[in-house]
C-alpha cells in the first residue's frame, strides 16, 4: 500500500540499550486525518520527531513526498507537547513566528489570537500567560504557518473542556480550509474518534501498532453520533489488548447500560 | 471572550504603587551612608582622629568645589571615562565575536577555548609592566590592560549563555526552517543575552577597576592620577575625593547598562521581581 502524503516505517528505534519503538509501519494521504494513541511512554511523541526530522537514529524508512525527512522543511509543521514559546517575543510575535518580527500586525495573526480565545494578550509576553494559555498559543503559531502535514503533540492536553471542543472545531476548520493533513497525538480516546478518518492504537513496550479503527461517519459531525461511540468503543478494546497493567474495563463496558458507559469512559480516557 | 478583559485597569494600579514601593526602597538604602557620614564629621571634629589623615566630609566637600571649579575635576573624569569607554567597548566587541564563534562551533571551541583558559588564569596585573616594556607609557598600554579586563568576563559568561541555550527552543527553530546565521540571530543570541548582560556588566567593573591600575602605575592625567598625586601630596582629601568620584561613575555606568538590560530583557520571568 503506497500513500501519498506519509509513508513510515520503523523497524526500530532505541534509547540506549532501552527498544521503544518496534516494527511500526502505516502511512497517510494528503487531506486525511490521523490520530495515534497509544499508553503513556509507547512513543507517540518519539515517532512525530521522527516524521519532524528532529530524530534521525533509527532503522527504517520514512518518506514524506517521497523524500526524507528533514529538519528544515517547510511542509511539516509541529505543535509540541509543551508550548515552547520563546520567551523574548509578545504572543503575536510567537505566532507569527515564520514571518519574523515583521509578522506581528499581519492580520491572520488578530484572526486566529481572536479565534483561540487570547485576543486581548497579543502584545503579552510568555511570562504572562497561564499553561492553557501558552498552549492555545502554540496551537495558533503551529495553525499560522500552514504546512501540508501537521503534526500535533496532545495540543489540548491543558486546556479546559469547553475550550478543547472550541479548539477541535477550529482545528477541523483550519484544516479543511487550508487542506491541511493532520497527525495528532492524543489521550482522549472520544477527541481522537471526533476528529479522525482513522485512529492508529499502539501498545508499548516496544511500541508497535496494535491495530487501527476507521471512522467513517460524515462530516460535519454531531458528537452524539452513536457511530462515533462505537468507534471509541473498539478503539478503547484494542487499547485494552495491547495494555496489561492496567485495569481490564473492555469487559465491563460491553456489559454495561450507555449511561454507565460514558462514566467508564472517561475515567478510562483518564487512565490512559 | 469573556475571560481575557479583566487586566488593564488593575495592572496599572499595581505599577504605581510598586514604583512606590520603589522610592521608599531607594531612599531606605541611602539611610545607613547618611549615619555613616554625620559620625565621620562628628569624629573628626570631635578630635578622635586627626583630620590630616581622615579629613571630615565637609573638607572634601570643599575639595570637591575647588576641583571642580578650576575644571581639573572634569578634565580627570573625561580622560579616565574616555579610556573605560574605548577600552570596554574593544574587548566587550572581541569578546562578543569570539564568544559566539566559540559557543556555536565546537571546532572552534577545540581550538580556541584552552588559550583563553590560560590566558585567563593570568592575573591580569601580572600584564601590566608587560605592557609598559611594549607599548610605552601613552595611552595604548592603558586601554589594552582594560580591553583585557574587560574581555575575559563577557567572552565566558556570552559563552556558557550560548552553550546553555535549551535545546526544546533551537528545535523550534529547526521546525521553522531556520539554519545557519537565521538561526543564531533568531535563537541563540536573544536566548544568551540575560548571560550577555551579567558578563557586560561584570566587565565594566572590571574596566574600572583596571583603569585605576592602569592609571596608578603611569599616567599624568585621569582619576587614578589623581590618587597618586594626593599620596605624593600627602593630601588624604585627594584621595578621597577620587574614590568618592570614582564610585559614583561606577555606580553611574552600571546603571546604564541596568537600564539597558531591564529595557532588552523586560521578557525574562525573573525572580527579581520579588516584593519588599
Ligand atoms: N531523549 C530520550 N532519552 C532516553 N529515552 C527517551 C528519550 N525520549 C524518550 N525516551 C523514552 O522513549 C519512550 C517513548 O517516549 P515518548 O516521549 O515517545 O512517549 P509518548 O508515547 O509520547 O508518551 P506520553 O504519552 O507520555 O507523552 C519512553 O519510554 C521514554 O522513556
Ligand atoms: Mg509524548
Amino acid at each position: 500500500m503506497s500513500h501519498n502524503l506519509l509513508d513510515l516505517m520503523v523497524a526500530a528505534k532505541d534509547f540506549e540499550a532501552l527498544r521503544v519503538i518496534k516494527n511500526v509501519r502505516f502511512g497517510i494521504d494528503s487531506g486525511e486525518i490521523v490520530s495515534l494513541v497509544g499508553p503513556s511512554g509507547c512513543g507517540k511523541s518519539t515517532l512525530l520527531r521522527i516524521i519532524a526530522g528532529l530524530d534521525t537514529s533509527y532503522r527504517g524508512d520514512v518518506r514524506i513526498k517521497d523524500e526524507p525527512p528533514h529538519l528544515h522543511s517547510r511542509d511539516v509543521g509541529l505543535i509540541f507537547q509543551e508550548p515552547r514559546l520563546l520567551p523574548w517575543l509578545t504572543v503575536a510575535e510567537n505566532v507569527a513566528f515564520e514571518l519574523g518580527r515583521k509578522g506581528r500586525h499581519d492580520p491572520y495573526v488578530t484572526q486566529l489570537l481572536a479565534e483561540v480565545g487570547l485576543g486581548d494578550f497579543a502584545t503579552a509576553y510568555p511570562k504572562q500567560l497561564s499553561g492553557g494559555m501558552a498552549q492555545r498559543v502554540a496551537i495558533a503559531r503551529g495553525l499560522f504557518t500552514q504546512p501540508s502535514l501537521l503534526l500535533l503533540d496532545e495540543p489540548f492536553s491543558a486546556v479546559d473542556a469547553f475550550t478543547r471542543r472550541r479548539l477541535q472545531d477550529l482545528l477541523l476548520s483550519v484544516a479543511g480550509h487550508h487542506g491541511t493533513t493532520l497527525l495528532l497525538v492524543t489521550h482522549d480516546v472520544n477527541e481522537a474518534v471526533y476528529l479522525s478518518d482513522r485512529v492508529i492504537v499502539l501498545a508499548d513496550r516496544p511500541g508497535r501498532i496494535s491495530g487501527q479503527v476507521i471512522v467513517d461517519a460524515r462530516r460535519p459531525r454531531d458528537r452524539r453520533n452513536p457511530q462515533l461511540a462505537k468507534r471509541e468503543a473498539e478503539v478503547l478494546t484494542l487499547l485494552n489488548d495491547g495494555t496489561n497493567q492496567f485495569f481490564d474495563l473492555s469487559y465491563h463496558l460491553a456489559a454495561a447500560p450507555p449511561r454507565w458507559q460514558a462514566i467508564r469512559l472517561s475515567s478510562l480516557n483518564f487512565a490512559i | 471572550m469573556s475571560e481575557v478583559s479583566v487586566p488593564a485597569s488593575g495592572a496599572i494600579a499595581a505599577s504605581s504603587r510598586l514604583d512606590r514601593g520603589g522610592l521608599i526602597r531607594r531612599t531606605e538604602g541611602l539611610l545607613v551612608p547618611a549615619a555613616l557620614v554625620i559620625a565621620w564629621e562628628a569624629v573628626v571634629r570631635g578630635g578622635w582622629v586627626s583630620s590630616h589623615l581622615l579629613p571630615p566630609p565637609s573638607e572634601l566637600v570643599t575639595t570637591l568645589a575647588d576641583l571642580a571649579g578650576n575644571g581639573t575635576l572634569l578634565e580627570h573624569i573625561g580622560i579616565s571615562s574616555l579610556r573605560v569607554l574605548i577600552g570596554f567597548l574593544i574587548g566587550a566587541g572581541l569578546a562578543v565575536v569570539v564568544g559566539a564563534a566559540v559557543g556555536l562551533s565546537r571546532r572552534t571551541e577545540a581550538l580556541l577555548d584552552p588559550t583563553f583558559q590560560a590566558l585567563r588564569a593570568i592575573p591580569s596585573l601580572a600584564w601590566v609592566p608587560l605592557l609598559l616594556l611594549w607599548l610605552g607609557i601613552d595611552e595604548a598600554p592603558k586601554i589594552t590592560l582594560i580591553t583585557i579586563g574587560a574581555f575575559f568576563p563577557v567572552y565566558l559568561n556570552f559563552v556558557a549563555g550560548i552553550q546553555k541555550v535549551d535545546r526544546k527552543l533551537v528545535e523550534v527553530g529547526g521546525i521553522y526552517g531556520l539554519t545557519g546565521y537565521r538561526l543564531i540571530a533568531r535563537i541563540f543570541l536573544p536566548a544568551a543575552l540575560p548571560n550577555l548582560f551579567t558578563g557586560l556588566r561584570t566587565g565594566l567593573s572590571l574596566s574600572w577597576m583596571f583603569l585605576v591600575a592602569a592609571e596608578l602605575i603611569a599616567a599624568s592625567r585621569g582619576l587614578g592620577y589623581l590618587l597618586t598625586d594626593g599620596r605624593e601630596t600627602g593630601r588624604a582629601d585627594l584621595v578621597l575625593v577620587a574614590i568618592v568620584v570614582l564610585a559614583l561613575l561606577g555606580k553611574i555606568s552600571d546603571s546604564l547598562l541596568r537600564w539597558l538590560e531591564d529595557r532588552l530583557l523586560g521578557w525574562r520571568d525573573a525572580f527579581d521581581s520579588r516584593p519588599s
